[in-house]
Formats: C-alpha cells, structure tokens, sequence
C-alpha cells in the first residue's frame, strides 16, 4: 500500500471556507477542515448540517446532481485540487466513496469488481483476478464469496453488499476514501463487520467518515469535526482529536450533543 | 349491498365484452376466410405462379416479403435512432433541450399516417427519385415506417431508462466511470428489457401500418429484386382490393388479414409474457 | 509485464477520452438528426398548407372532387363519427376499469386476462379492424357503409388506450381516500362516485384526449366502414368521409389534388397539436407532474 509518500506532510486533504449550495440556497458555509494521511476523520452533527454534501463535493459528485455549487478552496496533498486533478474521472480513482445504502450493480460479484478496473485500464485477466481475490480478502469476503463469484451481488446480504462496494473502490487503490454513514442501513450484526473493516484500514487509507452514531465515532476516529445548523446553514462548531472533543469540549452546544443531550 | 352488487355485476359484464372484441375479431377474420381455405387449402397461398385474383392466381409470397422487408427494416432504422434519443434525453441534454425534445417525439407520435405518406410522396419520393425509378419504392416506404414506429421504441426506451436506480449511476461516477461507459455498462444493460419491448412493440406497429406504405411503396405486385423495388404489402393489398373484390377473392383477403393478425398477436403476447412494458399511454 | 500507473492511465485517459468523444457526437447526431426531420415535417406541412387555409375553406362544401370548394361536410363527418365512437368507448372503458381495479393490489385470474385480450387488440393491424368493422358491423348488423359503422369499429380501436389510462387514474387515486370512506361507513359504489372517480376525472380525461388523437389518426379502417363519400350526411346511417381519407383520396386518386390535401393535412395536424397541449395541460391541472427531469448531465 503506497503511504509512506505522504507521510510528513501535514495533511492529506484540506479544504477551506468551503460552502455548498443548491439553486442558490446555501446548505453549507465556510468549512475549514483538515485530514492527516492514514486519519480516520469523523464528522458528526445532527441531520441536514450538509455533511453528505461536504463529502460530495471532495470527489465532485456535485456535478452531477443538478443546481449544486461549490464555492471555496480544496487542496490535495498540498495542491490545488483543480491542478492536481484536472479530470473528474481521475480524481475518483484518488478519493473514492461508499455511500450509506449499499448500491452494488446488477451483476455478477466478479463483474462488480472488474468493471471499474477495466475503466481505469486494467485488462489483464490475471491481474483482475488477483487483485479481486486480494481486496475480497482485505474487507473479510474472499470466504464467504470466492465459489460464487460469478452469481448477482444483488443475492448478497446487506453488510456483505456494503463490504463488497468498499472492495469495489479499495480496488482501484485510493488514497482517499469517503464514507456516508456506511453502516447506518445495516442490522447490528454486519455494522460491526463493516466497522472493524474500517478500523483495520486506518493507516492504509485517509478516511473521512459521516455517522450519526456517536459511539462508532469515538471509536473509530482519530480526529473528529462536528456540524452543526446555524440560520438553516450548516457549518463546523469544533474539530480536533477525538478524546479532547469528547470529553473535555468546551462549546457548550457540540458538549451538549456529544453527552447525547440535544441534536 | 346490494348497489355494490349491482356495481360489481354491471362492470364485470362491461369488461367481459372488452375482453370478447378481441374474440370476435378472430371468429369473423375466420368466419370470411374459411371459403378461401376451404377451396384452396393453404398450400396454394405458397405455391401458386402470381398474385392475379382473376386469373385465380393468389401467391402471397411477394407480398409477404414486402411487408417483411419494410417492417424489419422499418425497425433497422427506428431503434438505433430511438434509443440513442432516450439516452440523449436522459443523460446528454441540458434539462430544457430534454423537455423539448420529448414533447416533439410525442408529437411525431401522434402524426397521421396519411400525413405521414403525403409528405413521403411530396418530399421525399422526389429526392430518392434521383436514385432512379419513381421514387415510389419500398425503401422510401421503408424510410418513413421507420420515422413512424421510432416514437414507440423513443418513449418506451426513454421509460425504461429513467427508471434506472439512480444509486448505479451515483456509484458508477463516484468510482470514476465516465459517462459513455456508465451509459454503455451500467444504464443501457439494466433497461434492456424495456427497451427490448419497446422495439417488439414498434415491430407490431410496423406489421399493422397501412396508409404510408400504401402511398409510398409503388403497388406493383411482384418479389423485391433491390432496395429500390416496388412492391405491395399485406396491409396494402387488403386496402387496395377489397372495395371490388369478388367473393372468393375477398376471402383470400381475409386470409391474408388473419395471418397478419396471428403474427402480431403472438409478437404481443410473448412481449407481454416476458414482463411487458411500463407505459401509460400507447404511442 | 510491469506497466507504470503513469503511462497506463495516460495512454488509458486518451483512448476514453476518444471513446468518450466519439459517444457524445453519436448520441447528438442522431438527437439532431431526429428533432430535424420532425420539424422539416412539421414546417413542410404549414408551409404548403396554410395558403389554402381560410374561413371558408373551413365551411365551404367539397367541390370538384376536393380540388375547389371546401371542407366543411368532412369536418361534420369526422365530428360525428368521434362523437360515436367516443359515447360507446367511454362507458365501457370506465366501467371495464372499475371491473379491473376491483381488488386492490390482487390481481384475479380475470382482470389478467382481461388485459391481456386488450393488449392483443391493442396491436391488431388498423387495415384488420376494416375487414372486421366491414364483414360485422357493415354487413353483419346491416349498418351499410355509415358513420355508425365507422364511430363504432374506431371505438373498438381505442379501448385499450382508454382502459389502460382509466385504470391508471383510478389506481392513482390514494388509497387513503379509501380508507377514510369506508372508515365512515360508506358503500363501494357510493365511494367510487363520489370520492374516487372525480379525483381521478383528470387522468381519465387526458386518456379520452389520447384516444381522440388516435382515431382522428385512422383512416385504413374507415375506408371500408364510414365509406368514402364526401357529401354532407343526414344521419348517422350516412356514409361520411373522414378528414383522413379525404388526405388520402386528393393525394392518390385526385390528380392535382396534392395543395388540397396539404391544406387538409395541416387542419389535421393543428388539431392534434392542440391535442397535444390539452394533454399537458390537464396533467398539469391533474397535479401529475410524471415527468421527472432527471438531469441531463453526467
């Protein structure tokens, strides 16, 4: 896994006065955040602070929904990411993007993970199995999976979905991997798979994850940015190392709602 | 409760004779064509030298390929251009453009198609003249088919695609899919049963289409030697000769309106078999 | 064979890029290429016909086979055999829908059956139904050529239109305004009057405006039904011409008749155009935006 390049640097990924709009509505303001190579971020708030939207518009999917903006400076690994990269499509083979319901296509397991790689060029069969078989392996499905590679990913359970759509994008070795509340539409049992997935990708990967669920946060990230809603906008009240927010924040709101009293 | 009960009885009547029209077509299309059947048995349909009603000579063949070779051809045409449409309207055009562009399909739908053959006689049998011949052949006949049956293929196509979860396309482009591929992999893949309806329907709408062919094709009864040949389909024949047929000679038309019939009813009932197609209105 | 990501995605970015290109200029040509030719249709048949197009082309009587005079007595002819066609489809299609919305959600052996004859009626060829409508309402039921034969084998031809759209616009109708009737004791049929067949008037409307467009649209199986003469008819056992046939007569068996039918034809296509825009706007009215612009760009 290619990391040692970025360590040093202070952060992967950082974005500053970030806003978001839709048709002229604002949702989000002025979102000055950074993540730390190998990090796992969590952002947190209650619904509609435009956390989806923040992420959205890390890998440009604001293009394709229609009226959104994006206003404000994103920097990758120190440059511009418009300079870094150029090309939407390039940009999503570096920062890649699990969203909250499973959404696997209608095919079979294999294709499912073919299919983007051959996209990015990668037509050898030998290296398509291998790197199949490897990342199956790394989110814990090669076992569960490997004699029936060939049937629909639509037949799988929901958490196995979900950790197929994560070996999907891990195929195409981001650095970056952004995570839309992954677990919220899976029954307990598979959350837990999907988050000690996630744990054991830190260092390999920069994670920014949204999660309504405050425990998963405390557990799983390293430094945490939370959200809140000011005048219908959504913006940061307060980010940094996890354990300081948790436990020793001294905003009255983000203490408020972490201690599970409001929001 | 008895009001309800009336209610139920009078509307299950209304639709059982609904359901019967289709029944009643069949046993009259039968009725006439059991003459013709019964005194030349079907071979002859196949067999005879010509089609000369009266020298008592009725090969369907020529006719049968004529209106195979418009009606495929006709299909040729409108498929690729209707679902290229739909993709046009669902994925390439900025949201006006798309607007626009479906009403003015719905209203190529709604054309007439004596219009339809008027225009294909006016405009464009001159053009296709300067290939040689009138002008009036099966391949202008087949051209203007194709501009008929192309809403049908357009509007089920288009259907058919927008119903695509839109989860697909967002995990596609998050992980860096370009749209043509997402198109070409993802979204056309996924629609292809609606689409594949779509074009057996445009197909049946082609079998059924009269007056333009009627106009354009040039009438003369004999098998197709090039694209631009004459010739005469079913449908055209029946329109033709029918208003002073003799009696054994009507038959014969009837026979050639069953066999029609039976082709696009089974065309229909295996569309419909295979899970039919999402519509609300018949184009 | 060891291949640097750098080059891979480079040599990989041009051919998709050529790939990608080489799709977006298919999928417009062929957008264009559609939209142009429908629109060369639709300005060809102004162009051409609106010259003639006057009051009195609108009233006058059919002269000289059409090439003078008029179309007033086919306009008339068209009304009536509509209007025949419309007054019988319309109460059966509706009350065949009722028939098939029965059972909620369930669907019976029957109302499957039911569409599935409609969907093969459906696709019956246009020249089919004027063999049927000659050999049984012309001849079997002694109705001669006549508007009455012609209003009643076009009212054949649209069922399947009406009775899918009126069984869509009652189905449409939120199961909700069901419930509450029912909750206050009411009876099925008084529900179906009063709470559910006005909310879904609309949508059965757009389908009898659908429905007109198809049959002002036929013209093979009026030929053999409603007849070919162009005069005025006294009755509704008349033969009459409809406006479709008269296109078809001046443009095949009328020589010199060609600006004539282009006149008719453009007469023709402006009815349907308002057609069209009635369609719209009823949905609309209706509260029934289907269309969902799903935004066209990627």
């Amino acid at each position: 896994m290619a990391k040692s390049k970025y360590l040093g640097r202070f952060a992967l990924i950082t974005t500053e006065n970030l806003s978001v709009s839709y048709n002229g509505n604002v949702v989000l303001r002025d979102v000055t955040i950074a993540a730390k190579p190998g990090s796992i971020l969590g952002l947190v708030g209650p619904s509609g602070c435009g956390k989806s939207s923040f992420l959205a518009s890390l890998n440009r999917l604001t293009e394709i929904i229609p009226g959104a903006s994006v206003a404000g400076r994103i920097q990758f690994d120190g440059q511009d990411l418009e300079t870094a990269f150029p090309s939407s499509v390039e940009l999503r083979r570096h920062i890649g993007m699990i969203f909250q319901k499973p959404n696997p296509f209608a095919m079979s397991i294999r294709r499912n993970l073919e299919l983007p790689l051959c996209e990015h060029g990668i037509r050898d069969r030998q290296q398509l199995q291998q790197i199949c078989e490897s990342v199956l392996r790394d989110v814990g499905l090669w076992d569960e999976v490997s004699t029936r590679l060939d049937q629909s990913a639509l037949e799988l359970s929901g958490g196995q979905q979900q950790r197929l759509c994560i070996a999907r994008a891990i195929a195409l070795k981001p650095q970056v991997l952004l995570m839309d509340e992954p677990c919220s539409s899976l029954d307990p049992l598979s959350a837990e798979r999907v988050e000690q997935l996630i744990e054991s990708m830190r260092g390999q990967y920069t994670i920014l994850i949204v999660t309504h669920n405050l425990a998963q946060a405390r557990r799983l990230s390293d430094q945490v940015a939370v959200f809140w809603t000011q005048d219908g906008v959504g913006h940061i009240v307060e980010q940094g190392e996890t354990d300081a927010i948790f436990s020793h924040s001294t905003n009255p709101i983000v203490a408020s709602y972490l201690s599970g009293r409001s929001g | 409760m008895r009001s309800d009960r009336a209610l139920t009885i009078v509307t299950r009547t209304l639709a059982a004779i609904s359901a019967a029209i289709v029944l009643l077509v069949f046993v009259f299309l039968l009725r006439e064509s059991t003459p013709a059947l019964r005194q030349m048995g079907v071979s002859r349909f196949f067999s005879d030298t010509s089609w000369h009603p009266l020298s008592d000579q009725f090969n369907l063949i020529p006719m049968i390929v004529a209106t195979l070779v418009t009606s495929v051809g006709a299909v040729v045409i409108a498929a690729p251009l209707g679902i290229a449409s739909a993709v046009f309207v669902n994925f390439y055009a900025p949201p006006q453009l798309a607007t626009w562009h479906r009403r003015l399909i719905e209203l190529l739908a709604g054309i007439p198609s004596v219009v339809f053959g008027l225009w294909g006689l006016v405009v464009l049998a001159p053009i296709v003249a300067t290939f040689g011949g009138s002008g009036q052949n099966l391949f202008t006949a087949t051209i203007v088919l194709g501009l008929m049956v192309l809403p049908t293929v357009a509007l089920l196509s288009d259907a058919a695609i927008a119903a695509q979860p839109r989860e697909w396309i967002q995990g596609a482009a998050a992980l860096g899919m370009r749209r043509s591929a997402i198109v070409g992999w993802i979204v056309l893949p996924g629609a292809r049963r609606g689409i594949g309806g779509g074009v057996m329907l445009a197909l049946t709408r082609a079998l059924g289409e009269t007056m333009a062919v009627l106009m354009l094709a040039g009438n003369i009864v004999e098998m197709p030697s090039s694209l631009l040949s004459p010739g005469r389909t079913l449908n055209a024949n029946i329109a033709l000769e029918l208003g002073y047929a003799s009696a054994g000679h009507r038959s014969v038309l009837f026979v050639s309106g069953l066999i029609l019939m039976l082709v696009v009813s089974v065309i229909v009932l295996f569309v419909s078999r295979r899970g039919g197609t999402k519509l609300d209105r018949y184009p | 064979m060891i291949v640097t990501p750098e080059a891979t995605s480079r040599t990989i970015g041009r051919q998709h890029f050529k790939r990608e290109v080489c799709v977006t200029v298919a999928v417009w040509s062929a957008a264009v290429s559609v939209i142009g030719i429908l629109i060369w249709i639709l300005v060809d048949i102004a162009v051409r016909g609106l010259a003639e197009i006057n009051l009195k082309f609108l009233t006058e009587d059919v002269q000289n086979a059409g090439r003078e005079g008029g179309i007033g007595p086919i306009i008339l002819s068209t009304g009536l055999i509509l209007l025949v066609c419309l007054v019988v489809s319309i109460p059966l299609s509706v009350g065949t829908a009722i028939a098939l919305t029965e059972r909620v959600g369930q669907d019976t052996w029957f109302a499957r059956n039911v569409r599935r004859s409609l969907d093969v009626l459906a696709g019956v060829p246009s020249i089919v139904f004027g063999l049927f409508g000659n050999a049984f309402f012309a001849i079997g039921l002694g109705l001669g050529y006549s508007i009455l034969s012609g209003g009643l084998t076009l009212a054949c031809m649209v069922l399947p239109i009406l009775i899918r759209t009126s069984e869509h616009a009652i189905r449409a109708v939120p199961a909700e305004y069901g419930y509450a009737a029912t909750a206050l004791g009411m009876k099925r049929t008084a529900i179906l009057f009063h709470v559910v067949l006005p909310v879904a008037m609309p949508a059965i409307m757009v389908g009898v405006v659908l429905s007109i467009g198809r049959a002002l649209a036929e013209t093979a199986a009026l030929i053999f039904t409603s007849g070919y003469v162009a005069r005025t008819p006294e009755s509704l056992l008349d033969s009459g011409r409809s406006l479709s046939v008269h296109i078809y007569d001046l443009a095949m068996n009328v020589p010199g008749g060609g600006s004539r039918a282009y006149a008719t034809a453009c007469v023709l296509v402006a009815i349907l155009v308002l057609i069209n825009a009635a369609t719209a706007l009823l949905l609309r009215l209706a509260g029934w935006q289907n269309r969902n612009i799903s935004g066209g760009s990627l």
